[in-house]
């Protein structure tokens, strides 16, 4: 009795296709939850907030700093919510996050202006939620600039010149690593593979059990690793689909430069989707019936989602919550797809992420083989 | 009316096992059982809802682990060689477990691809051919009606050319003409050599089979053939016709001797396992105005009364 036939896993791979195929309610959410996701996060990222609070403090009144001010409040991204007076009140407003923003106008800031000293304007931002403030930061460059040129005639034309009449500081609190909204959509990627292929296949042999087809199934011959990876591997090609659906999302709609190999994206990528395959697998070994595995699915999804530095930056995250986040394939699977569509990572730059997706997937083929009971009791 | 057994026990029997035990959660199911299955041989397995049919059958297959018990299948160790005994056998489940979002062609093909029939495309065209499924060949199996449905199991547990053929109430909720259908195709099999086990409630189906075993509760309480069984019991019975039989009935039920009264249409039935006490318990009857005939005793009046011993005996 072999233990791996390809004959017989080939059988699996040929029915799971055309149950598929005929399964439109899961096909549709295949397709769907990637689309619905996008529509989500990437709207949520284009929203472009406004109105978002902002302290000031200014230790000189000219009239350039009141320009200033007022150009802000024109962009409406800004309300001015704080005038103050001191830098400690700043921080306190900042850390309680009553103002999303603190501009800070230097003493003789208009003195210093006329003079063309470039004075130095500090913006602190809270960036912990950079898609909140990223526009918003984004437009202040532009913004002073145009507004200060209106002001400088005369004699001061000629400080309309680059690099422009202020030396803009941005300081970028609660948030080292900078996420940009260009994090978001591969990242993307990753959830929603993480989401649907554990789902799909948490429900797979779950669901020959339930409908009482595992009762002929376990009386061939087929093997547990036979089914196990008969099973999976219909929804790598699944994976992929979802993963073109969600790039060519991010190049046309959303306008993220893929800086690095696509094709290397593409190939380590299986990785990761195999990994979370196996996780569905062993939920369905382990689970009773279908709302079960659904459940189980859901609690694998969460802490992906909150400890993989998806939603929070990972370095800003307690010691033990790093650790349980580093066991999770979507932890170095989002490094690996912003190292290479953001940063032009190669294959050596990213070889580090792929050992422990490995490590994870082979434990857990290893427990759903163990799981994979051949009786019926 | 026995049918024709099989060409004498030659070689080793087809299944052959001893002290087959199994408990689920503290609760005896299967309880030391015994059965010895002549190559060729169709041997019916007959029992009340609950006996541990399906059980016994589950561990022949490999589906179930007996909790104690040894013997062969098909010259194979039943524990240690399950996944060799699983290529050879057929194993057509009692509900009905194939992929019913697949076609019937689908399904069988599916089959034939895990067995690794050879020239599988032929095969599998030729199971439809032999079944006559050929109507529904590209109907979604769960589309078809019970009698299909079983057709197109017993079609699947063939595909490979199995020795044996392990049927868990094949018939169940099947109409008579299919059923006919099915026991001619079984005997066709058996023809050629196949074994089959049978599991079924039907009495008819029981006389249909070259030799039966009955349990009840969990326990073996006969085996042998039809004739064998009934003679074993001793049972006496008389028929009775004629008016008020249903007042009657009540009456007799009371007397000493008397095991069980049981309407059959437009007769009643009365046996009991003392022929002489039965027979003076009915004589004062004799005078009114119904015919009382001796008459053989059936199959079912046998199980009935087996069913009520291992009730009284305390289990359940
Ligand atoms: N997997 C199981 N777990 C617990 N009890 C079971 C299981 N399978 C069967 N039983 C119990 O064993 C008894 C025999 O069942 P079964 O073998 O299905 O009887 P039959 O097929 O003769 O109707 C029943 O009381 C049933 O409830
Ligand atoms: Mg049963």
């Amino acid at each position: 009795m072999t233990i791996f036939s390809p004959r017989r896993f080939w059988a699996m791979v040929v029915k799971e296709f055309v149950q598929m195929r005929r399964d439109r309610v899961t096909f549709a959410m295949m397709i769907g939850i990637p689309l619905m996701q996008l529509i989500l996060f990437g709207f949520a990222i284009n929203s472009n907030p406004q109105n978002l609070p902002l302290a000031v403090l200014s230790n000189d009144d000219s009239e350039f700093s009141r320009t200033l001010v007022t150009a802000m409040q024109n962009s409406l991204y800004y309300r001015v919510t704080n005038v103050i007076s001191h830098e400690s009140e700043a921080r306190k407003l900042l850390d309680r996050g009553e103002v999303l923003f603190v501009l800070t106008i230097p003493q003789d800031f208009g003195r210093l202006l006329a003079r063309g000293d470039r004075p130095t304007v500090l913006v602190e931002a809270d960036a912990s939620d950079p898609t909140a403030t990223g526009f918003a930061l984004g437009s202040l460059d532009y913004l002073f600039s145009q507004s200060l040129n209106r002001d400088l005639l005369g004699p001061l034309l000629s400080l309309r010149a680059q690099p422009g009449p202020v030396d803009l500081r941005i300081h970028r609190l609660y948030n080292p690593e900078i996420q940009t909204k260009y994090n978001i959509v591969p990242g993307l990627m990753g959830v929603v593979l993480t989401m649907t292929m554990v789902i799909i296949t948490a429900l797979a042999i779950t669901r020959e059990r339930e409908r009482g087809t595992m009762e002929n199934l376990l009386c061939t011959p087929v093997r547990p690793f036979e089914v196990m990876i008969g099973k999976i591997v219909p929804y790598i090609v699944v994976g992929y689909i979802q993963m073109l659906l969600i790039i060519v999302a991010a190049k046309v709609i959303f306008e993220v430069p893929i800086l690095g190999s696509l094709p290397l994206l593409l190939a380590v990528s299986i990785l990761f989707i195999a990994a979370n395959l196996a996780v569905g697998i062993t939920f369905s070994t382990v689970a009773q019936n279908q709302l079960q595995a659904m459940q189980m699915a859901f609690f694998f999804f969460l802490p992906s989602i909150l400890l993989s530095g998806f939603m929070f930056p990972f370095q800003g995250m307690p010691q033990w919550a790093q650790w349980l986040g580093s066991v999770l394939p979507l932890t170095h699977y989002l490094r690996i797809v912003r190292g290479i569509v953001l940063k032009g990572n190669g294959f050596a730059d990213i070889a580090p992420e792929l050992w422990p997706m490995a490590a994870f997937l082979l434990v857990m083929m290893v427990v759903a083989v163990k799981r994979y009971r051949q009786t019926v009791d | 009316m026995t049918l024709p057994g099989p060409q004498a026990s030659q070689s080793r029997p087809a299944i052959d096992v001893t002290g087959i035990t199994k408990s689920f959660g503290g609760k005896v199911v299967v309880n030391n059982l015994s059965l010895r299955v002549e190559q060729g041989e169709i041997y019916g397995f007959l029992g009340p809802n609950g006996s541990g049919k399906t059980t016994f059958i589950r561990m022949l297959c490999g589906l179930l682990k007996p909790d104690s018990g040894s013997g062969q299948c098909l010259g194979m160790d039943v524990i240690r060689d399950a996944a060799l005994i699983k290529t050879r056998v057929g194993y057509m489940a009692q509900k009905f477990s194939l992929y019913g979002d697949l076609s019937v062609r689908e399904n069988l093909d599916f089959m034939a691809r895990v067995y690794g029939v050879p020239d599988r495309k032929a095969a599998v065209s030729h199971s439809i051919e032999r079944m006559s499924l050929a109507r529904y060949a590209d109907q979604l199996a769960q589309t078809l009606s019970g009698g299909w449905k079983q057709r197109l199991a017993l079609a699947a547990s063939l595909i490979h050319g199995p020795e044996l053929l392990l049927l868990d109430e094949p018939t169940a909720g099947v109409d008579p003409k299919a059923r006919r259908d099915f026991w001619d195709e079984v005997h066709e099999l058996a023809g050629q050599g196949l074994t089959a086990l049978i599991s079924t409630h039907y009495m008819d189906e029981a006389e249909r089979c070259h030799r039966l075993a009955y349990i009840a509760y969990g326990d073996l309480l006969a085996k042998g053939t039809v004739e064998e069984v009934v003679a074993a019991r001793g049972l006496t019975t008389w028929e009775v016709s004629g008016p008020e039989l249903y007042e009657l009935a009540h009456t007799l039920k009371t007397l000493p001797g008397v095991e069980q009264v049981a309407h059959f249409g437009n007769t009643l039935h009365v046996s009991g396992p003392d022929r002489a006490l039965l027979a003076a318990s009915l004589a004062p009857f004799h005078q009114g105005p119904q015919n009382f005939r001796e008459v053989a005793t059936s199959l079912e009046e046998v199980f009935i009364s087996m069913m009520n011993d291992s009730l009284k005996g305390g289990k359940g």
